[in-house]
């Protein structure tokens, strides 16, 4: 039969949403130049072992501070003589960590809680909103620091309290993109054929509202660098000799007039990663949005 | 012929900063295999009615009396698990904007294999073979790869009819279609109104229509029964009612249809607007507007009125009308 020749002749399968996304993203320059820095990055810091660098510990009194280009140390040395790009490197292991880490647990933490208070809506709504809006009135900055202080200098209570710091915001996010989903058509239509709360939530409501989440959640990754590293300066994350970012800019803040190109890598370093995550970010937002 | 559908003094109250009478006292019957058209201007409780018919209403600002009953189950009286079986599967509904009732980050097949997964507990490989099938039956040209297709991909006519394969994915015994092609053109909407049909013969369903195109009503319903303030004030066969109104409410709305008025000439208005709801109506709530309003009108409620087998009115007007047919 003519007619299902027909149909069966157009297989240019249509894709898949994240299909789109993926290609759309492909073809935003400044989006692939970010993804690509950042893999660097992330490539070597995850494979810094085997990248037959000095070792970041091993300082020495005669090199100290040399600059950037002087042979056997491409980045120069820091206030210890040691070598800055291999600190570079391995710092970003702990930075990147402390990074992305509390940006994971928040959104898991916070997607859930938007996504109750905003489908469920009413008492429970407020109750949680409001306990939410608390943390949201310290400045996140010296959230971070008291919730920091008061648990102890460390990584993992570093990551603790950035996470606290990041979950208002998620929540919040969550929670007014969930209202305005739960009020569509096609909510009702859920429930007019036949779908409870948890499928309608699990289904319609999470399809709906983890793009513009993960977005603005990898937004916050910068941000959270930009805390953990603020941290790490005032002595509150990382310790010392561990390389960080961070705590890195902090020790050669000293070296700054002797030797500024090296004393400023570091901030160099969270500066790309954050920069990078933004834009990515950005291009996400756009790509997703298919539906224009 | 029995009746899928029993409304008996069905009242509807929205509670909240206002009190809203959205449904008062309305009675009403679906039959087998019937379509029947609930007409009314905006605001006159139409939707509410159907929405009723599914406790689709907020359950916290909402207060319904009286009683519902589909197949002899009585509605208002369901656990929501038995609302989720019933939902879908023995009643489901057709919205007005198909592009907002669709998902939109779902393919069609998805949403209509979700359906009947849930439904029927089919295997996924089965309930998309059944999302196929039902965009065939609703005649969308290459089904297979509009299975695969985002609603914002498809035209509003397309969209409409995904609507229908969705709502009718797991053979429901009644169709709810709240105004199912107001957002649809002219050419679109006929074609819509010609499947709908054709697929209520074929599923052998019983559809409540709403609208408030009397055009299109006509073109789809056996009995229609029109609402005006959240009652129904005349009911009947869709030949009665549009051959002979009897309430003035029912006789302006048909005066006031383009189809068949004459070029040049002013259409016919009802003056005035709809009362506020929020009062329950003591008297007709027509009456302010009427132009045959007698002293009565305004006092007590007027009676309803049985014209013919099939045909009641609730107006003091429908007593002569009675008494002078028979």
């Amino acid at each position: 039969m003519s007619d299902t020749a027909l149909q069966a002749a157009p297989t240019t399968k249509a894709r898949g949403y994240w299909a789109t996304v993926a290609r759309r993203i492909t073809r935003d320059k400044v989006s692939m130049v970010c993804a690509l820095i950042l893999i660097l990055i992330f490539a070597s810091a995850l494979l810094a072992p085997w990248l037959h660098l000095a070792d970041p510990y091993q300082g020495s009194m005669i090199r100290r501070l040399r600059h950037i280009g002087t042979p056997n140390y491409p980045l120069g040395t820091d206030e210890l003589g040691r070598d800055m790009l291999a600190r570079l490197i391995y710092g970003g292991r702990l930075s990147l960590i402390i990074g992305i880490l509390p940006v994971i647990f928040a959104f898991v933490v916070g997607t859930s809680l938007g996504l109750i208070a905003g489908y469920v809506g009413g008492k429970l709504n407020t109750a949680i909103m409001r306990t939410v809006d608390v943390f949201y009135a310290f400045p996140s900055v010296l959230l971070a620091i008291a919730i920091s202080g008061a648990l102890g200098a460390g990584i993992v209570n570093s990551i603790v309290s950035l996470t606290i710091v990041f979950v208002p915001q998620i929540t919040r996010v969550a929670e007014s993109v969930t209202t305005g989903v739960r009020n569509m058509d096609f909510v009702e239509a859920a429930r007019a054929s036949g779908a409870g709360p948890f499928t309608i939530m699990r289904v319609h409501m999470l399809g709906n509202v983890l793009g513009p989440i993960f977005v603005y959640a990898t937004g916050l990754i910068s941000v959270s660098m930009i805390l953990a590293a603020g941290l790490s300066f005032l002595g509150l994350g990382t310790k010392p000799p561990e390389p960080e970012w961070g705590l890195m800019l902090n020790t050669l803040r000293t070296a700054i007039y002797v030797n500024p190109w090296v004393a400023a890598l570091p901030g160099a370093m969270i500066f790309a990663v954050s920069i990078c995550f933004n834009l990515l970010s950005d291009g996400m937002r756009s790509a997703m949005d298919i539906r224009n | 012929m029995t009746d899928l559908v029993e409304i008996d003094n069905l009242n509807i109250r929205f509670t909240g900063d206002r009190t809203v009478h959205a449904v008062n006292d309305l009675s009403l019957r679906l039959g087998e295999g019937e379509v029947l058209g609930l007409l009314g201007e905006s605001g006159s409780g139409k939707s509410v009615t159907l929405r009723a018919l599914m406790r689709l209403l907020p359950r916290k600002r909402t207060q319904i009396a009286g009683s519902v009953k589909v197949l002899g189950q009585d509605v208002l009286a369901m656990d929501d698990e038995a609302l989720s079986a019933f939902r879908g599967q023995t009643v489901s509904m057709i919205f007005q904007e198909p592009a907002l009732a669709l998902d939109p980050v779902y393919t069609i097949g998805r949403q209509i294999a979700e359906t009947v997964i849930r439904h029927e507990g089919k295997s996924e490989r089965e309930a998309m073979a059944r999302a196929l099938e039902m965009l065939e039956v609703v005649r969308i040209p290459s089904a297979k790869r509009r299975l695969e297709s985002y609603p914002h991909e498809m035209s509003g006519g397309m969209r409409q009819r995904a609507m229908i394969a969705l709502a009718l994915a797991c053979k429901p015994k009644i169709l709810l279609a709240d105004e199912p092609t107001t957002a649809l053109d002219a050419t679109v909407q006929i074609q819509i109104l010609l499947l709908l049909r054709e697929l209520q013969r074929e599923f052998g369903m019983s559809v409540i229509f709403v609208t408030h195109d009397i055009g299109v009503a006509i073109e789809i319903c056996d009995r229609v029964a029109v609402m005006y303030a959240g009652q129904i004030v005349e009911q009947g066969t869709l030949r009665g009612i549009v051959r002979a109104p009897v309430h003035p409410y029912a006789k302006g709305l048909l005066a006031s249809t383009i189809h068949g008025a004459k070029r040049g000439a002013r259409l016919e208005t009802i003056p005035g607007t709809p009362p506020s709801l929020d009062h329950a109506p003591a008297s007709c709530s027509f009456a302010p507007r009427c132009s045959v309003a007698q002293p009565g009108c305004a006092e007590k409620l007027p009676p309803n009125v049985q014209i013919a087998p099939d045909h009641a009115a609730r107006c003091v007007l429908a007593e002569s009308a009675s008494t002078a047919i028979t």
